[in-house]
């Protein structure tokens, strides 16, 4: 005599249970539901591969929603929909893990169709077995995204009509639209065959898995008598006669994958970690300056005269000074062409507000920004005016100003868009708020490119030399 | 040590490398993208795991699956991204999974603008999601910050099993100042209820559904009873001259920088005014305020939103003392000159 037995992949009892269902060795799925044949075939390929352990089994929203009853694997719980994004962190996170996501059309082909597509697109290593039954089950028999055409549900009492809630979706034909998944296959439960054809593709699904090949993804068509309204006898025909000539039974695609990398660089220690972000222990100041009071500095412009990086070389010049700084950036809508500005504070302190609209100083590189700031500096500020392309005079009366032509003097040295280092050297020695020879010091350690440090050094003594002649 | 000028997005980036985080999970938004630039660098660069996700919804599930196998993870967004991660949120909060979030405010709502504002207070400190769940809420005002809180959130988002949101704006984001990485690097040690697809954790599992209205019950009292422990053990704020105060103006973030330099100029000119800056958000320091709040005195809330952080300030005076509500939004940022100026209506009135 034949005794038939759970397979080992299930619990012995299922103590996970509620009081909602009873416990004990009986799944809580309707008679002649589908769920409980290919939970089935997944405990027993589980135990017969020998993946138990590895195995981390997601449950969905839906019928499946008390997966983890069942199955003795890791257990995740996912939100509706959710399961191949949370998949993609388990499997990103383990690289021997089993991951399986088991969801239904609700689920995977409704609320859930950005995270099944993109986890397949990428070809995360999982494996998705997608249970089709044409309907929500769990939530009381609604219209699922693969409802058939003039299929009657709660909420298409009519029966489903295109022109009303639109056909069911092929979710096989749309992974095989995506270049990323390795096995794709439609089978049925409608007969004993069927059910053999599916134990095949769930074992073939995760072997692909177990051996890091990449995502599989098996869609099952299966009987909800409950849902239906009939009985398991009458859903298998059903099935057979109606819903397999819309979704046809077939292996869409069966591809011989190489074994995956996961693409990670080799794991930075500690000491390497530090070194790649920067993390450099005890530089103490070459000097500590004192300023009377806060400084804002707002370096204004057009975008593309070098404000933004003359406000970084100031700000770390403040650094090289032991001063506090902060430097904040303000763009127009244009990335380039539009109006820019920074504004940079200096402190012997810790700097509170960043924010500059009262400046000590004006470093005025266009006509505009003399326009948009000369009357908010504060009286007995300093202004300093780009005469290359202002052709005004400042008419505050109440400010010291000071006009170079930075833009001409850096093309005459060969380097107009170093017009921005010849004006903060100019402010540099003209303010003595940092020291020039700080400056020269700075250039060489914050430019990016190497290839522009000997040109922008010439340019700060271009900017003494016309300093000393004013 | 050194301190390395950089912006307050790039500081967060390095501060939770060193904090031991090893996946981070992203979706660009404007003001936070320079996040995901930094960690598309330097966690691939690492040997960690940088992925862009499909949308913030699947950047938060990520991070589900991620914490579920026992790595320290992250994201980082702006208002509108992490507002579509709201679900996610209670579905960690419910299953007790530890995640650390960065949220570079802009201005809402709706799309707004990408300027900043201090509006999504309510949506990170009370939760945000479906449910009765909290977040650890930290407030960095600086790039500093912006690294040392990175790098202690990991340790702390293990030990309560929460979600700790750093709730930045687009100016503490974007701006620059010099900053001092921290030295030591820390790592997360195996977890006892994760699944790492091993034998010794087969039989754990990760769930946030308890169907017995007395079991779900049970975890909320306990979810609460971590709250309360947080509170009790976490709470941080900073005072600037409160003793003698007057006036104290409570503010956090890009807000409380403007606050001290106003509460500097109005002391300059010999008014007894102070400024207490919450550095966390949740736990709020409630008792301290409450301490503060004496008869006779003031306290002012300025905050880049409409008043959300005055609630709970109101909440813990208590009518002890008279709180104003210094507000802007849109974007707009005051200056410490405006600070001042609503500062002196109320230390006349």
């Amino acid at each position: 005599m034949v005794k038939h037995a759970k397979p080992k992949g299930f619990y012995d009892v299922f103590e996970r249970k509620s009081q909602d269902f009873p416990a004990g060795e009986t799944t809580h799925y309707c008679p002649g539901c589908g769920h409980g044949t290919v939970h089935k075939l997944i405990a027993e390929a589980l135990v017969d591969m020998g993946l138990q352990d590895r195995t981390i089994f997601l449950s969905p929203v839906g019928c499946a929603v008390f997966g983890y009853y069942y199955f003795d694997t890791g257990n995740i719980q996912c939100a509706h929909g959710r399961a191949p994004a949370v998949g993609t962190g388990v499997a990103r996170s383990l690289d021997d893990a089993v991951v399986i996501s088991y969801q239904g059309d609700g689920d995977l082909a409704g609320i859930g169709t950005a995270e099944i597509v993109h986890a397949a697109n990428r070809n995360e290593n999982m494996a998705v077995f997608f249970v089709n039954n044409a309907i929500y089950g769990m939530t009381g028999g609604q219209m699922a995204p693969t409802t058939l055409l003039g299929q009657s549900t709660t909420t298409s009492p009519l029966g489903r009509k295109s022109e009303r809630e639109g056909g069911p979706i092929h979710m096989a034909e749309v992974m095989s639209a995506l270049e990323g998944p390795i096995y794709i296959e439609r089978c049925t439960l409608s007969s004993p065959a069927g059910v053999m054809k599916t134990r095949k593709a769930v074992r073939k699904a995760l072997t692909n898995q177990s051996e890091k090949r990449g995502f599989s993804f098996v869609e099952i068509l299966s009987p909800c008598p409950v849902g239906w309204k009939m009985t398991p006898v009458q859903s298998r025909s059903w099935m057979a006669s109606s819903m397999e000539s819309v979704f046809p039974v077939k292996r869409f695609r069966d591809e011989e994958a190489a074994p995956k990398g996961n693409g990670r660089l080799p794991f930075l220690d500690d000491g390497a970690l530090r070194d790649l972000v920067g993390a450099v222990a005890n530089e103490v100041p070459t000097k500590v300056s004192t300023l009377s009071q806060d400084l804002g500095v707002k370096i204004a412009g057009f975008g593309g005269q070098g404000v933004m990086s003359a406000g970084i070389l100031l700000a770390n010049a403040a650094i090289h000074e032991g001063l506090h700084t902060t430097w904040l950036p303000s763009y127009g809508p244009e990335m380039r062409g539009g109006k820019a500005n920074a504004s940079v504070v200096l402190s012997s302190d810790a700097v509170g507000s960043p924010v500059v609209d009262v400046p000590q100083a004006l470093l005025a590189m266009n006509g505009p920004s003399l326009d948009a700031f000369e009357n908010h500096v504060v009286p007995g500020g300093l202004v300093m005016v780009n005469s290359s392309l202002i052709s005004r005079k400042v008419e505050r009366r109440d400010v010291r100003v000071f006009e170079a032509p930075v833009s001409d003097l850096a093309a005459e040295a060969g380097f107009l868009k170093g017009a921005n280092i010849v004006m903060l050297a100019l402010f540099a020695l003209e303010s003595g708020v940092i020291g020039i020879q700080t400056l020269k010091e700075i250039i060489p350690k914050s430019m990016k490119n190497k290839d522009l440090v000997e040109i922008n050094l010439r340019l700060v003594d271009v900017a003494e030399e016309f300093h000393g002649r004013e | 040590m050194k301190r390395t000028l950089m912006k307050g997005n790039d500081a967060v980036v390095r501060g939770a490398l060193l904090g031991g985080a090893t996946h981070f999970f992203g979706y660009p938004i404007t003001p936070a993208s320079e996040i995901a630039h930094g960690a598309a660098d330097l966690f691939t660069r690492s040997g960690r795991t940088f992925l862009q996700a499909e949308s913030e919804t699947s950047a938060i599930n990520m991070m589900y699956g991620a914490a579920s196998s026992g790595a320290r993870t992250m994201t980082a967004s702006s208002g509108p991204g992490v507002a579509l991660m709201l679900e996610g949120l209670s579905y960690l909060a419910g299953s007790q999974l530890p995640t650390v979030i960065v949220d570079v405010q802009r201005a809402g709502p709706g799309l707004g603008n990408i300027w900043p504002e201090q509006s999504d207070y309510d949506m990170c400190c009370k939760g945000g999601g479906h449910g009765g769940f909290h977040n650890i809420v930290l407030a960095p005002s600086s790039g500093q910050e912006m690294a040392d809180f990175a790098h202690k959130a990991f340790d702390m988002a293990d030990a309560y099993r929460m979600t700790v949101v750093i709730l930045s704006d687009a100016y503490i984001g974007q701006m620059m100042e010099p900053v001092a990485l921290p030295q030591d690097v820390r790592h997360g040690a195996r977890k006892s209820w994760a699944v790492y697809g091993d034998e010794e954790s087969r039989s754990n599992l990760i769930s946030s559904i308890v169907m017995s209205q007395e079991g779900l019950a049970n975890l909320n009292m306990e979810l609460q009873a971590k709250y309360q422990r947080a509170a009790r053990d976490l709470t941080d704020w900073e005072e600037e001259q409160t003793e003698d105060a007057q006036l104290i103006v409570v503010a956090f973030g890009i807000t409380a920088r403007i606050a001290l330099t106003a509460v500097r100029m109005l002391r300059s000119e010999g008014h007894r005014v102070g400024l207490l800056r919450p550095k966390t958000l949740f736990p709020f320091p409630q008792e301290r305020i409450a301490e503060l709040a004496q008869v006779g005195g003031r306290m002012a809330v300025a905050e880049l939103n409409e008043g959300m952080m005055a609630r709970d300030v109101e909440r813990a005076v208590a009518g002890r003392c008279p709180v104003s509500r210094y507000n802007w939004f849109g974007g707009v940022v005051p200056s410490a000159e405006e600070m001042v100026l609503r500062m002196k209506e109320d230390l006349d009135g």
